[in-house]
């Protein structure tokens, strides 16, 4: 089981030489992020060793106004400092492009940080937005598509800057702070039973992996030991939420392609797997599932009956996966569509279906086992071409994965509750998990990739929660893929990243 | 190949609202009191009571009668796991209102006299759009997934073009804006320049709990409390997220072409 070390170190440039030195050594950057305090802002990063999870911290003493910028030594901290420039006001120098990210004010002054926590005093305001689009390649006849940040089709609010002669687009550029809702400030002076509320809406389409990687944050700082059970029940309703999500890409994907009976036709096996959901807990997203400790209570379907519609499922979302593979025309339009070199993917530490499809095979479920994982067996899908193709192809083969692990987890809750005896799951649900003081940080692999929550509780509430989304890690790298794409590869490409809005901006 | 695979599995679409619904029926709305009226002996005393909600959807007044504002309702199950004997989940699509009142249970004297009201103007506003109807979404600060729900109606399980009602990029082109989330700051001029821009007459429904009453990121530094204050909104429609079904109700209501077999709206 890894584990994290929490290192202090005296100054700023020094934590740089650190993390910068770690990741040469094969470390992958994984969180950057503030924490205002009386004695000034706390800087905490993230990366994942060898061994694990690392953390390492440095003290920016109040009074700083600007520090020394990593961005230019480890691109990944590219959006990380911008996120804190917005949070807290602090300059980093040297930054190549410092932006409004997260918060919508264009130059405003900067905010200072409100004594503890995450966030900012002064409410942020519409009007501040500039009207004047930023543009950052120049050429004849080059001019902007802003598109969004309201877009065609049922989508979440974001702003696409297509910089374009017309066809190709040489740049694009995010606007990504229009629905920024103040989720991580919002944690701060909750209860650890309410905080799971809010960990459930941070990004919604994941609502199980957030709950877990929040749930797995106190169970460390309480040494809570989660019953077999539950941790079955958590391993169905995190597989059945990936199986969702990557049907929802497929949908896309078709729709993209304008192929109208394929989207129909997965369009109704997401319907089907939102369904069981419902039918297991009452809520389609698998809300009020997870709490510390374990679960709130026993699946509404029995393990039999769950998998009878799971190998119902599976049988027809193979066979159409199967002629969808198929289909040439809608193949033409994937391949070499959108690629992401796999030394930028490995620079970039990039996470889930984005990385494994550019090579980078971690996966938290194997590498940093929790829950049942350890004990199901599960294999990392991986592609080594980049393409929104091979995205595609990683997600194809993660849904017979996830059908399998069901599978499993389906037949071991059978056990379990023949062993105990009674028709329900076997044995406890939840075991105590009371925190009253203490900081941990909790991790799950989300159907977008790997989710960190950093939370911080103090007299049982918690006084800060980081809730870093493989969303917001990943969608930086849009800037990297258009090399050669035309603006009709455009939807193709957002689709196969399949990431949402609302875990990028918090 | 496509086309031979689109006739596997015979029709899918419910007939909803036209011939009930089973899984309609079955799916959960938001929170409400188990026998409206009842006073309950205080077992923990008021203001425990109130204190079972997160977002404060629970109130008693001076004779302790309890009510719950399901447009604060986050659908967490708390209260009916405390207090069983008291709060019970809603079942069914009908979770929305035709006013912001309208969503207490039990209901207000005062709100009924008012929905009369509310509704013949609704009526007459949308006569003309009966039978095709363009809907128009913008997400003021959801979590993402009342877009997923949203989007569900264009499955064939709910296809919502055998109803004549169609989703349309222009707001030029729409009749009905769906709005989620609590009215993130970002999204407040760009909602009422897409509200601005949509011709009359024009409905507006607010989806969700967060774009409702706020729900869990309230009012902040960052979101509104809701959409309320921003447009105008006709159809108020609670759920964190509301399922499709409710969805779909909540566009009937707004436009009066729900069948009287789906009771009385409020």
């Amino acid at each position: 089981m890894a584990t994290g070390t929490d290192t202090v170190l005296g100054s700023v440039p020094s934590l740089w030489d650190e993390l910068t030195r770690r990741v040469a050594a094969g470390g992958r950057f994984a969180d950057l992020f503030g924490t205002a305090r009386s004695d000034g802002l706390l800087l905490t990063a993230h990366l994942i060793g060898p061994s694990g999870l690392e953390t390492w911290q440095a003290l920016l003493p109040s009074g700083t106004a600007s520090y020394p910028a990593l961005t230019p030594r480890l691109g990944a901290a590219f959006w990380y400092e911008r996120e804190i420039h917005d949070m807290f006001g602090i300059v980093p120098d040297g930054h190549p492009r410092l932006q409004p990210l997260i918060l919508p004010t264009a130059a405003g002054p900067p905010r200072p940080g409100s004594g503890t926590g995450s966030a900012t005093t002064g409410p942020a305001t519409a009007e501040q937005v500039p009207e004047v689009l930023p543009s950052h390649v120049a050429g004849p006849g080059l001019f902007t598509i802003p598109h969004g940040p309201v877009r065609s089709g049922v989508v979440e609010s974001i702003e696409y800057l297509v910089e374009t002669p017309g066809e190709d687009i040489p740049h694009l550029n995010m606007r990504v702070f229009y629905k920024h809702r103040g989720v991580e400030k919002r944690f701060e002076g909750m209860t650890a039973a309410d905080g799971v509320l809010l960990a459930e809406r941070t990004e919604g389409i994941a609502t199980v992996a957030h709950t877990l990687a929040y749930c797995h944050a106190l169970e460390r700082m309480a040494g809570a030991e989660v019953p077999w059970a539950a941790s079955l029940i958590r391993v169905v309703h995190a597989e059945l939420e990936r199986l969702a999500c990557h049907l929802d890409v497929v949908v896309r994907l078709a729709d993209s392609a304008g192929l109208a009976v394929a989207t129909a036709r997965f369009g109704w096996h997401k319907e089907q797997v939102l369904r069981v959901v419902g039918q297991l807990c009452g809520s389609r997203f698998g809300r009020g599932v997870a709490v510390p400790g374990g679960v709130r209570a026993a699946p509404l379907l029995a393990p039999g009956e769950l998998l009878a519609a799971v190998g119902e499922l599976d049988r027809r979302v193979s066979a159409d996966l199967r002629v969808l593979t198929g289909t040439a025309s809608f193949l033409d339009r994937l391949r070499r569509t959108g690629p992401l070199p796999p030394e930028r993917a490995q620079e970039h530490g990039a996470l889930g279906p984005i990385g494994r499809a550019s090579g980078v095979t971690d996966d938290a479920r194997l590498a940093r086992p929790y829950d049942a994982y350890g004990s199901l067996s599960v294999r990392t899908a991986s592609r080594p071409d980049g393409d929104a193709l091979a995205r595609l192809e990683v997600r194809v083969q993660e849904i017979a994965q996830s059908v399998h692990l069901l599978r499993q987890a389906a037949d071991e809750l059978a056990g379990a509750a023949s062993e105990a005896g009674s028709a329900a799951a076997g044995g406890p649900l939840r075991a105590p998990c009371d925190v009253v003081a203490g900081r941990d940080v909790g991790w799950a692999e989300a159907p977008q990739g790997e989710v960190l929550y950093d939370v911080s509780v103090s007299s049982g509430r918690i006084t800060r929660c980081r809730a870093r989304s493989a969303s917001f890690h990943n969608l930086v790298l849009m800037h990297e893929v258009f090399a050669g794409d035309i603006l009709t590869d455009f939807p193709f490409i957002e689709a196969s990243f399949g990431l949402s809005v609302a875990g990028v901006t918090g | 190949m496509w086309a031979l695979r689109g006739l596997r599995n015979g029709v899918l679409t419910t007939r909803w609202p036209a011939r009930p619904d089973g899984y309609a029926a079955s799916t959960r709305g938001p929170a409400t009191v188990l026998t409206p009226g009842t006073q309950p002996p205080s077992r923990n005393g008021h203001a425990s009571l109130a204190g079972l909600c997160p977002t404060g959807a629970i109130s008693q007044d001076g004779q302790g009668a309890v009510s719950v504002d399901q447009g604060r309702c986050i659908q967490c199950g708390r209260c009916m796991a405390a207090r069983p004997d008291l709060f019970t989940w809603q079942h069914g699509p009908g979770s929305a209102a035709l006013s912001r009142t309208g969503l207490v249970v039990p209901p207000v004297a005062e709100t009924l006299e008012r929905l009369a009201e509310v509704r013949n103007d609704l009526r007459a506003r949308t006569r003309a759009l009966r039978r095709s109807v363009h809907l128009r979404h913008v997400d003021a600060g959801s979590d993402g997934t009342e877009e997923w729900e949203i989007l569900a109606l264009s499955n064939p399980v709910y296809d919502i073009h055998r109803l004549g009602i169609f989703f349309t990029a222009s707001p030029r082109h729409a009749d009905v804006l769906l709005v989620t989330g609590a009215g993130a700051r970002g999204m407040i001029e760009p909602l009422r320049k897409t509200y601005d821009a949509m011709p009359h007459p024009k409905v507006v429904i607010a989806v969700g709990t967060d774009a409702v009453g706020g729900g869990l990121p309230g009012s902040s530094y960052a979101t509104a409390g809701g959409i309320g204050g921003v447009v105008p909104v006709d159809v108020w429609l609670p759920g964190s997220p509301p399922s499709p079904f409710s969805i779909l109700y909540a566009v009937l209501l707004g436009l009066g072409r729900l069948p009287a077999r789906e009771g009385d709206p409020r």
